[in-house]
């Protein structure tokens, strides 16, 4: 597992170039173009469990989504920052890439150290130091639950016409 | 305790007499715009509307406006495929190619008035605050969910309340004000918060609070909003909107903001946003003398008939330097027929500026106007990031539509108080 490590700011048009926001929609057609402007290392070598660690503002910038899709098309196992942007941070819940928000954890990272994550419990274990994260608010962690809003809508129209 | 304009707009949808920052609510929006995205939202939920149509029509607007007139075989498939889901569904709002760009159409139209909740695949949908609503982006997957149930969630934000007091002085304008706020408080200065204006609104426009609005989520914020005084009513009337139609919201004096800050309007100064980010903000004699091969004139943040008036202004019957491009990239149809009427599209193209249909595409490096390595661009803009115009290793400044005026005639950075 490789931990990719990054800065404050880090906008959207990095992650994926504006250039191709209407050409490149399917996670097979973003995911050469990843992190393209930021790091042309990234989308040669990624591979599914890797982590993202990052400063403030993670995200922010267009509302463009396919950063989102092709980091979890790439199994990034979860993006570590200070803090996001909020529809990147929104994007994330709808396609159930997970993001922690845990300032103290970026800043005692250092390359080189173990980052080994459980979710579940929300702890992250960095270098053998412990730190917590919460978990998404009850009234959207159905959302998470059903690994995206597109599943958790389809299931809720279900419902629906059944009751019907 | 008082209400801030995001909680009352949020109890108002929610159908509660009361909520709080914080509180998650689920409510139906007034709008969902979506612009040439669109074809790939309705991609991701083809078999779902087939099943279940659109939850209502009437909620969507559609503007192409991204990649227009369609740049390739791939684009043009896109927009054919946009304006026939928009005939299955009887989607009412719909706007073809050469409107304008999607933000300034939801505004000149009327699609979005004071107190609706409007969302938008599209950052820069808090632009409507401008006319007192509560606007915010949402990705394509939410917008495809949107499509089918017409609801989502919300968390109401936190507010913060600016102040701002006095006159901007001559050649100074709304988009130095902005950039001022911006350097200050950063790029996440506003992280998931409302951002309420106060104080001395009246002496800006309609544009001028467009401009500021445009750039909210520029310092990260959900929404920023002003109220709905006698400027906004006169803009309203002015469109043929009838006082019926909407019924405006405010904060009460007693709300709780997370933070208050004061901006002197009369000390602020043309300011330029340095690459590659937007709160890289400095005075513009920072920069002076530092060449720039294009100027782009327009977009969504200043491109309206009132920004090309100020440029044409500043150029008066002089030329463009040599060496330099000037694009004039209108924000719609309408604006560039006012700007065509007064005169000032013509003085800019004499001047050695190139017109270029309404639309989004050299803002965001998908269509016209692409930097070449080593270039510079002066942009009125709204985005400086590294790649934004379509090439990694340009530069993006960001400046008002006077700075870019000048800076057009010189070929440098310059100050517009200098050359006028």
């Amino acid at each position: 597992m490789r931990i990719w490590c990054y800065g404050d700011d880090i906008n959207t048009d990095m992650l994926f170039p504006g250039k191709y926001t209407y050409t490149c929609s399917k996670p097979d057609e973003i995911k050469p173009h990843l992190l393209e402007d930021l790091d042309p290392e990234f989308a040669k070598s990624v591979q599914a469990g890797d982590i993202i660690i990052a400063g403030r503002n993670f995200g922010c910038g267009s509302s463009r989504e396919q950063p989102v899709v092709g980091l979890k098309a790439v199994g990034i196992q979860a993006v570590i920052a200070k803090s996001f942007a909020r529809i990147f941070y929104r994007a994330a819940i709808n396609q159930g890439l997970l993001l922690i928000e845990a300032p103290e954890a970026v800043d005692y990272y250092q390359p080189g150290m173990d980052v080994e994550l459980n979710p579940d419990v929300g702890r992250i274990r960095i270098g053998g130091q412990e730190f917590r994260f919460p978990k998404p608010p009850p009234e959207i962690l159905g959302i998470v639950e059903a690994g995206g809003l597109l599943e958790y809508t389809r299931r809720k129209l279900k419902e629906r016409t059944g009751r019907k | 305790m008082g209400m801030t304009f995001a909680e009352k707009i949020f109890a108002r949808k929610a159908g509660k007499s009361e909520v709080r920052a914080g509180e998650i609510v689920f409510c139906k929006p007034d709008r969902l715009l979506m612009h040439d995205n669109a074809a790939a939202i309705t991609d991701k939920v083809a078999k779902e509307l087939i099943e279940f149509g659109v939850a209502n029509p009437d909620q969507v607007v559609i503007v192409l406006d991204h990649t227009v007139p369609a740049v390739d075989e791939k684009t043009a498939a896109g927009h054919k495929k946009i304006r026939e889901f928009v005939q299955r569904y009887g989607i009412r709002h719909f706007y073809d190619v050469g409107t304008g760009v999607c933000h300034q159409v939801m505004v000149e139209k009327g699609l979005v008035l004071p107190g609706m909740l409007a969302v938008g695949s599209d950052s820069h949908t808090c632009s409507y605050g401008a006319v007192n609503a509560f606007a915010t982006g949402i990705d394509r997957t939410e917008a495809a969910a949107l499509l089918l149930t017409g609801e989502t969630w919300f968390k109401v934000p936190q507010s913060i309340r600016i102040h701002l007091r006095k006159r901007l002085p001559e050649l100074v304008t709304a988009k130095d004000l902005v950039l001022t706020i911006i350097g200050q408080i950063g790029a996440d200065g506003a992280d998931y918060c409302s951002v309420e204006f106060w104080g001395d609104i009246s002496y800006l426009t309609i544009d001028d609070r467009f401009t500021i609005a445009n750039m909210g989520v520029e310092m990260g914020a959900k929404n920023a909003v002003f109220p709905a005084d006698e400027i906004v009513k006169g803009f309203l009337t002015g469109i043929g909107v009838e006082r019926s139609q909407w019924q405006e919201v405010w904060a009460d004096p007693d709300a709780q903001y997370q933070q208050e800050l004061v901006f002197e309007l009369d000390r602020i100064v043309p300011m330029v946003a340095a690459p590659h980010k937007v709160d890289n903000v400095k005075p513009v004699n920072e920069f002076k003398g530092v060449e720039v091969q294009q100027c782009l004139l327009g977009t969504c943040t200043n491109g309206r008939a009132s920004d090309f008036a100020l440029a044409a202004q500043v150029i008066g019957r002089r030329k463009v330097a040599p060496g330099t491009r000037l694009l004039l990239l209108p924000a719609s149809r309408s604006e560039l027929e006012k700007a065509l009427d007064a005169g000032d599209i013509q003085t800019l193209i004499e001047a050695g500026g190139v017109l270029l249909p309404p639309g989004c595409g050299p803002c965001l490096g998908a269509h016209q106007g692409v930097l070449a390595p080593g270039e510079r661009c002066i942009s009125t803009a709204n985005r400086n990031f590294r790649g934004r115009m379509g090439c990694r290793e340009a530069e993006i400044y960001l400046a008002s539509p006077a700075t870019v005026a000048a800076s057009a005639l010189t070929g440098k950075i310059t100050d517009p108080r200098e050359v006028l």
